[in-house]
């Protein structure tokens, strides 16, 4: 449906793009007892953990190899080994999942064979703790596709093929667009019809704001190195988002059943996964999931009048672009601007004309006229200027609290995502005023009986039509 | 490494000006300020992140970061230093270059940006940072900045300041020499006055030089260039007329302070806007340069009758909190600047510090500590956050002021917490700074939630764990 185009400009002017290594470190963040590092300058943890902090107001556990110029030219073997001696000793997590940078892939460090004589090195000391390793160039790609590369990295690390399925364990690989809050829904869909979700990451056990005993300097709580063994174990493997495809060939390869959603916002594609739910579990849906249903298409109508006809602009990364966008569309709503981070075979479907592989200047510069701007909270500053109202979606949002419960898939994420796109246009309604529908000069001239061609320069015919007063 | 750098950075280590430097004996001088980073066990930004944070309040300026996304796109807009006027220091330029450029160089890509931010944008000024990538696959970013500003008849100011040559307070550092070498002293301001001084390493955080101006417009003593707090290009261009020099107490710009007195005779005080006798000695010591400068003497005069009637204001108001916070406990965990200036406006306010860390403090700032909290002053070098977690929880201290790094510490341990340092939100500069910090901690203190939120949840209650 879409035209997808590459920005022409040398400079990019308000990023809306995030690096891979940060969606490879958040990807890692969703595993349990687990240390992520970014084998870089302490800069690119340091900005990467601010981020992430502003945004999930928690406490990031994220390490670094703090690579100098000195042993970026002679090869980071020696911080790698010292940064996971350090870690084991420190922190003790069960895996240590290292994601490369644009420096060290510059230099070209060979991290895997790196691992295997660290392995060799200190298989004792090390003994009772994992190490992963995913490469994510900053200059190539960006955030989906690093969380896309660590779970593939995960996938192909881990994952141990079962000659015989779990009964009833049903594995769940999510995007990088969906959060904590969607990610409890998931699960609890997936609950609701007596099946077992385990899933991989799990953000929504690690970053969703639970107030733990004690102090702990890894991760606390998300998937378990055990959990992912499992997947291969798995009746059924759900994936959601166009970039999880990697990680689903990948268990497909080894024989395990995979449906891969491109979203799961809206009403039509949360039934086709309640419908699979169904064929999977071969129970009929609960009176709960019937009714949540029935609230959604209740949201839909009410909600069809407010974003009907409505002019959207969009930027977010390509899977939460197309899961918006659809829901738009399928409101009635038009997508009349829409940029993204990176390339996805999924934007060509984005219901919209074109959509550009670009920044928020270029965003800016597109909703001129539209009605609602959507992006991460770098658009604050857009939508003051073009003085439209701003919905925040996506990472980051530094501006805002509760984000990790934001709530966008399923009958009542839908539903909910609905009402309060609806409220923003009840909110910023145009009140009507006198000069809202002014006559044409055509309209006006007739009407003071003037010819309807040419101006009436140097006419000698009064510009007003004179109304004579009739006394009482 | 670059010669350039390799020579700037030596240089910077070098600082005559800091006592710290001065006390090591030659080979530790030698070795520099930077301490070898322990991999897996690090903290912190880099010297790109320094010297950003040093340059971006300039508001009126362009600021576009040479290199992959993560350096720009992972970071912009998140600072807090405010401006009375441009905005575009918040909009976020990068080169966001890709992978035929690591191959085949970021120049070009460099020059075209320059170019269409000066079309579009119009600055008095851009300003191009380098980042680790760029440095590495050797993209010469002066030679590109000279031949734009020739090209494009505009100050192209490059900031040779990657990642990877060290930690955030050297990038401040070499963030500066940027300006000592292409921008102090290349304008001329139309008029000059005998009250006339620079405020240098203040980055108007959260507003607070705006707690700080009134006192000095009431004074009649004008700011020719805040570097770089709500700065302006030209501003800092023509600050080398200025008659005296404030330095702010955190050290990051001694190098700006010492060459500004070197190159155009304009003397410096090391002064600190934190804590009420340490703004009082601020101006006092402002006054007494300006005056030595040729200002009128009265100035000295005036200046007391202000610190009068401003200290007396203060106090006041902070004595008004005694009765709510009398013997509360704070454990104040600073990066280390001065903290007892802190100290003595809390137990003011009748708080009693149980501890305050002193990291970063010098030897004399330590005494100074043990003369206002007596000797058994409990002093932290460097506690871990599980060492905080313990003490919070065990309820040895009822707050903690500290900064945003160990916010979730606190608040995980369901103990009130105030973010004191650079990422904050409150202004706590000045007579007014220090009675607002009183204000929040008695806000936090008392906020009801405490007491809900450490409150056991039904199924802790032995009595209904019983019944069930």
């Amino acid at each position: 449906m879409a035209t997808v185009l590459d920005s022409k400009k040398a400079c990019a002017v308000n990023p809306l793009k995030m690096s891979q290594p940060l969606g490879a470190c958040y990807a890692f963040l969703g595993l349990s007892n687990t240390m992520p590092m970014m084998h870089g300058s302490q800069g690119c943890t340091s900005f990467g953990l601010v981020l992430l902090v502003r945004h999930f107001k928690e406490a990031i556990p994220m390490q670094t190899t703090a690579m100098n110029e000195v042993s970026t030219i002679l090869g980071g073997m020696d911080n790698i080994e010292q940064a996971v001696l350090n870690i084991k000793k420190r922190a003790n997590p069960a895996l240590i999942a290292i994601a490369s940078t644009g420096l060290t892939e510059t230099k070209g460090d060979d991290v895997d064979a790196y691992l295997r004589l660290i392995r060799a090195k200190h298989g004792e000391t090390l003994a009772g703790t994992e190490i992963v390793y995913v490469s994510t160039p900053d200059y190539v790609g960006a955030f989906q596709d690093g969380w896309a590369a660590a779970i593939k990295a995960l996938v192909a690390a881990f994952v141990v093929p079962a000659e015989t399925p779990v009964a009833g364990r049903i594995g769940v690989l999510p995007g990088a667009h969906l959060t904590p809050a969607d990610l409890e829904e998931v699960r609890e869909l997936i609950e609701c019809f007596g099946l077992n979700a385990v899933l991989v990451p799990d953000v929504s056990g690690s970053l969703d704001g639970h107030i733990p005993e004690d102090f702990t300097p890894t991760t606390l709580g998300g998937a378990t190195l055990g959990d992912i063994r499992g997947l291969g174990a798995c009746e059924h493997v759900i994936a959601i988002g166009e970039q999880m495809r990697g990680a689903v060939e990948r268990l497909e390869a080894v024989g395990v059943p995979c449906t891969l959603f491109d979203r799961l916002t809206g009403l039509t594609a949360t039934d086709a996964l309640v419908a699979l739910l169904m064929r999977l579990s071969g129970k009929p849906a609960p009176a709960r999931l019937k009714r949540q249903r029935g609230q959604l298409q209740d949201a839909m109508l009410d909600g069809h009048f407010h974003l009907g006809g409505k002019r959207v602009a969009i930027g977010a990364e390509p899977d939460l672009l197309f899961a918006l966008s659809s829901l738009i569309a399928e409101m009635g709503g038009e997508v009349a601007a829409a940029v993204t981070t990176t390339h996805s075979p999924l934007l060509a479907r984005v219901p919209t004309t074109e959509v550009l592989v670009g920044d928020l200047e270029d965003l800016e510069m597109r909703a001129v006229g539209c009605d609602l701007l959507i992006t991460h909270a770098h658009g604050r500053q857009a939508a003051t200027r073009l003085g439209i109202p701003l919905f925040r979606a996506g990472i980051p949002q530094f501006d805002r609290i509760g984000t990790a419960h934001q709530l966008s898939v399923g009958y009542r994420g839908s539903r909910d995502l609905i009402f309060q796109l609806a409220n923003i246009f009840l909110a910023h309604m145009h009140a009507h005023g006198p000069e809202d529908w002014p006559l044409p000069a055509e309209a006006v001239a007739a009407a003071r009986g003037q010819p309807a061609a040419g101006c009436g320069c140097g006419s000698s015919i009064s510009d007003e039509v004179v109304i004579p007063i009739i006394p009482a | 490494m670059d010669a350039r750098v390799s020579a700037k950075i030596q240089s910077v280590f070098e600082e005559p000006a800091c006592e710290h430097n001065q006390n090591k004996d030659e080979k530790a001088r030698k070795k520099g300020c930077t301490k070898q980073l322990s991999p897996g066990a690090a903290a912190g930004g880099c010297a790109f992140d320094g010297a950003k944070i040093a340059l971006q309040p300039i508001a009126d300026v362009a600021h576009l970061v040479h290199g992959p996304i993560a350096c720009e796109g992972n970071s912009w807009d998140n600072r807090n230093s405010s401006t009375s006027g441009p905005q575009l220091y918040r909009t976020g330029f990068t080169t966001d270059i890709g992978e035929l450029d690591v191959i085949y160089g970021g120049e070009k890509r460099l020059f075209k940006s320059i170019r269409e931010i000066i079309e579009k944008y119009d600055p008095p000024a851009v300003f191009v940072y380098q980042t680790c990538v760029t440095a590495l696959i050797g993209d010469d970013i002066e030679a590109v900045c000279k031949r734009a500003a020739e090209k494009f008849g505009k100050p192209v100011v490059p900031v040779n300041a990657p990642g990877f040559v060290g930690p955030k307070n050297l990038g401040n550092k070499l963030g500066a020499e940027a300006l000592l070498d292409y921008v102090i002293g290349t304008e001329e301001p139309e008029l000059t006055t005998p009250y006339d001084i620079n405020i240098i390493g203040e980055y108007n955080l959260a507003g607070e030089l705006w707690q700080i101006r009134p006192l000095l417009d009431a004074l009649g003593i004008r700011i020719l260039s805040c570097i770089s707090g709500d700065g302006r290009y030209h501003e800092v261009a023509q600050s080398h007329r200025a008659r005296a020099a404030m330095m702010v107490c955190s050290k990051s710009m001694i190098n700006v302070a010492r060459k500004m007195e070197e190159r155009y005779g304009i003397p410096f005080f090391e002064g600190s806007f934190y804590g009420i006798e340490d703004m009082s000695d601020t101006l006092r010591q402002l006054a007494r340069l300006l005056v030595q400068r040729g200002a009128p003497a009265d100035l000295l005069a005036r200046t007391e009758a202000l610190i009068a009637v401003e200290e007396k204001r203060a106090w006041d108001r902070i004595a008004a909190y005694r009765p709510r916070l009398e013997g509360k406990k704070v454990l104040l965990i600073t990066g280390g600047v001065k903290s007892w200036s802190v100290v003595a406006a809390l137990q003011e306010a009748g708080l009693e510090v149980v501890g305050t860390s002193v990291k970063k403090s010098t030897k004399e700032d330590k005494e100074k500590i043990k003369e206002i909290m007596g000797e058994d002053a409990h002093m932290i070098d460097d506690m871990t956050p599980r060492e905080m977690f313990k003490m919070l929880r065990d309820a040895r201290a009822d707050i903690m002021l500290s900064g945003g790094r160990s916010q979730f510490v606190a608040l995980k341990a369901k103990m009130p917490w105030l973010d004191i340092n650079q990422e904050r939100h409150y202004a706590y500069a000045g007579y007014e700074g220090m009675v607002d910090l009183v204000r929040e901690i008695s806000k936090t203190l008392f906020n009801p939630v405490w007491e809900q939120v450490r409150a056991p949840a039904p199924w802790e209650t032995p009595a209904l764990e019983e019944a069930c």
